[in-house]
């Protein structure tokens, strides 16, 4: 497209960006700020995985992009169009057919490959956040690896609910080493991440920051030896797939209750159905 | 009975500015030892206690602790972390305001189990069980275990910041007027479970505290600061009730019936 | 006779800084030897240090110039110079204090208050025996003696004082708001522990009791004033 550079951002700041990358991925799990540009994007619809993916796409690369699992909604859509304009590289919504895939809040369910890349867009980095207002505390935190009161606030759900409540955001560690929010995925997806062959970035914005998961390292969601992690999902298989083993998504369907359960991977799902035909 | 010191000042000097706020300062702490020092405000009994616990570095001369294995620190040359594990294990710190040690939005228990948590412990039965035996212990209700502190008064807050604290079983903690700001009746009760707590064997407590009386029923021992200085030191009963220097005599006859 | 207590050339002056450092001798060249299982009663005006002897002998006042020796664990022990820490070993294995007021403290019971001084074993038994020996009854073991009485509080002070068994014992006016009947429970106490062989330093104007409990008299006479 006339009149922008490969993939919008100049390439001086996707030079600055790219050794922010790499810091990160030298420190797994390590939090790295970066000067986070505008981007024609509202704060919140991923201008932290835009950079991200900007820096790191090439003229062969083949971009997805999911938003909560699908390929088809607006902010899914946009993304990769703003891509195919301003960088006019292929896009696909096959998980297996892309390179790098830009993700809101899911891991698409089929396995990626160690020839893939996944962005998340990261709306608060800090694990810590709600446990310690203060940066200067959660970088001391981070530095000695204090993550004590990170327990306490899964002992606090326990107390209170009698098991651990955290759907989504559920904090883990790795590497043994830092803990790190994966960004609002659900608990469902943490698995996944553990000795992930894909290599896994996570950009965050308005927060200024970048921090990676390098391909083959190990990632522990937080626990306790009588409470171990485990994951919640609908007790239904997928409606439209039959699918017992995706991540669902609750579908209200009338005004007099009715509900259906479908997968929020749209690929998979879709995939599944075709190949059942 | 003899044996070598648990911690060890010499020499501290320390200005804020143009105040010496700390001046030829020694200290000599024994395991399982309970320490005054008592001063009027601005004496610069609380700024000794940071200095003691590592949090402030002074101008001159250096504290010492010897750690269980027998070794030898320097406390304010400790890295960091070391200090830090040191804070959260092996010492404990309890501050005259518990809010300042307590997290207002986690219950009783997460405040009792945090500093387990922070060593290790990842079993949340047997940290329940801790904290639940520590509210027994400073006598709060276990119903009490899921609430939040905002929901305790003043003297439920300092008994658990004291439950808080001593879950880890401390060889040393630093109290710094810890009945202060509560009614007397309050005082009292917590007076007598800080006596029985830290009469157990291998605490050994350093207590910064303005009242003399409070001084006299829990410390062996006494050390009057006056501008910065340690004017007088001793066996608590002699200095109160045969004082010596002309400020301690000062600070004695001015209680009423300590 | 072992000797356990004895002083050498000791005085105390009261130096009142308060009151342009106004100095106040009290006690001179003092020269007192107690031996084990004997009673020394201190006798003398009013003003002669009686007291401040007593206090200087437990350490809780500070000896000037002189000697204060105790038989601590076979060795004498100089009060007069030994750090806060060896007093307080002295105190708990070898030297008792009866004072004349109980210093209560706060929510813990009489029964508790005499238990914790006992040396050996949880001492809850011995200590209810005490109390019962002095004539306190059961039902106030389980208070905290801070509404008792000044001769209850007394009883409970001797009971702490006795339970432990400390080899030298002080004790300071031990029947001064006692009744007669108590008074004959202190002399057998006093009596029976001369008998285990402890040595005891008594004040005691009760001209009968003093009979009946000293060996000998330490007679002493008021320091002149400072000039």
């Amino acid at each position: 497209m006339k009149g922008y550079n490969f993939a919008y951002l100049d390439e001086q700041t996707k030079r600055m960006i790219r050794r922010s990358l790499l810091k990160a991925v030298a420190i797994p799990g390590h939090q790295v700020p970066f000067g986070s540009r505008e981007i024609p994007l509202p704060y919140g619809w991923g201008t932290g995985g835009i950079q991200v993916t900007a820096s790191i796409l090439g003229a062969g690369d083949v971009l997805k992009v999911i938003d909560q699992g699908a390929d088809d909604t607006t902010n899914a859509v946009s993304i990769r169009r703003f891509f195919a304009r301003t960088a006019g590289i292929a896009t696909t919504t096959a998980t297996a057919d892309a390179t790098v895939i830009q993700t809101r809040h899911r891991i698409p369910e089929t396995p990626l490959r160690e020839d893939q890349i996944i962005v998340y867009q990261v709306p608060q980095p800090e694990p810590l956040f709600r446990l310690e207002s203060s940066r200067v505390e959660t970088k001391r935190m981070h530095g000695l690896a204090d993550y004590g009161s990170m327990h306490v606030k899964l002992y606090e759900d326990i107390a209170r609910f009698g098991q651990i409540s955290i759907s989504y955001d559920y904090p883990v560690m790795v590497n043994d080493r830092y803990l790190m929010s994966p960004s609002p995925i659900p608990a469902f997806d943490n698995p996944k991440m553990d000795m992930m062959p894909a290599l896994q970035l996570f950009g965050a914005g308005r927060e200024k920051r970048i921090y990676a998961i390098p391909p083959w390292t190990r990632v522990t969601s937080l626990d306790f030896q009588d409470h171990p992690f485990r994951t919640i999902n609908a007790p239904y298989p997928c409606g439209l797939c039959g699918a017992t083993d995706s991540y669902l998504d609750e579908v209200v369907t009338d005004d007099t209750g009715g509900r259906l359960y479908v997968c929020s991977d749209t690929d998979y799902c879709s995939r599944r159905r075709g190949a059942a035909e | 009975m003899t044996g070598p010191a648990l911690l060890s000042a010499r020499g501290l000097g320390l200005t804020f500015g143009t105040i010496p706020a700390l001046a030829d300062v020694d200290v000599d702490l024994w395991p399982s030892e309970m320490l005054a020092i008592v001063g009027e405000s601005g004496s610069g009994k609380t700024t000794l206690l940071t200095v003691l616990s590592g949090r402030l570095k002074p101008d001159r001369g250096s504290v010492r602790y010897r750690d269980p294995d027998g070794h030898i620190h320097d406390v304010h040359a400790m890295p960091a972390p070391v200090l830090r594990r040191l804070h959260r294990s092996d010492w404990g710190f309890v501050h005259q305001d518990p809010r300042q040690n307590l997290r207002m939005a986690v219950s009783a228990g997460g405040n009792v189990g945090e500093r387990l948590m922070a060593q290790g412990a990842r079993h949340y039965g047997d940290i329940r069980a801790a904290a639940l035996d520590w509210l027994g212990q400073v006598e709060i209700d276990a119903e009490r275990i899921d609430d939040l502190p905002r929901t305790f008064s003043g003297g439920m807050l300092q008994r658990l910041q004291i439950a808080r604290t001593l879950v880890t079983h401390p060889r040393l903690v630093f109290m710094d007027e810890p009945t202060g700001g509560l009614d007397v009746s309050v005082q009292a009760r917590l007076l007598d479970l800080i006596r029985s707590l830290v009469s157990r064997p291998r605490i050994a407590v350093v207590l910064v505290t303005h009242d003399i009386a409070v001084a006299r029923l829990l410390a062996h021992r006494i050390a009057v600061m006056q501008r910065g200085r340690i004017v007088e030191t001793g066996l608590t009963d002699q200095v109160l009730d045969d004082p010596q220097h002309p400020y301690t005599q000062l600070l004695v006859s001015s209680v009423l019936s300590a | 006779m072992t000797i356990m207590l004895r002083t050498r050339g000791l005085a105390k002056t009261f130096t009142l800084h308060l009151r342009g450092g106004l100095r106040m001798p009290v006690l001179h060249d003092i020269d007192l030897s107690v031996s084990a299982g004997e009673c020394v009663v201190l006798t003398g005006p009013s003003g002669a240090g009686k007291s401040t002897l007593m206090r200087s002998l437990y350490g809780n006042y500070r000896a000037d110039v002189g000697q204060i020796l105790i038989r601590h664990r076979g060795e004498m022990t100089d009060i007069a110079t030994a750090d806060p820490r060896a007093i307080l070993a002295v105190r708990r294995d070898t030297l008792g204090y009866v004072s004349q007021f109980l210093r209560v403290v706060p929510r813990v019971s009489a029964l508790d208050i005499v238990a914790e001084q006992a040396r050996d074993g949880d001492g809850h038994e011995q200590a209810r025996a005490l109390l019962m020996r002095l004539n306190i009854p059961e039902r106030l073991h389980a208070i905290p003696p801070a509404t008792f009485s000044g001769g209850e509080q007394q009883r409970i002070n001797l009971a702490r004082g006795f339970i432990a068994n400390h080899p030298i014992l002080l004790l300071d006016e031990p029947t001064a708001s006692l009744d007669a009947k108590n008074r004959a429970v202190v002399i057998r106490m006093v009596r029976d522990a001369k008998v285990r062989g402890t040595a005891i330093v008594a004040i005691c104007h009760d001209a009968d009791v003093r009979d009946a409990i000293a060996d000998r008299l330490f007679t002493m006479t008021p320091c002149q004033e400072a000039a």
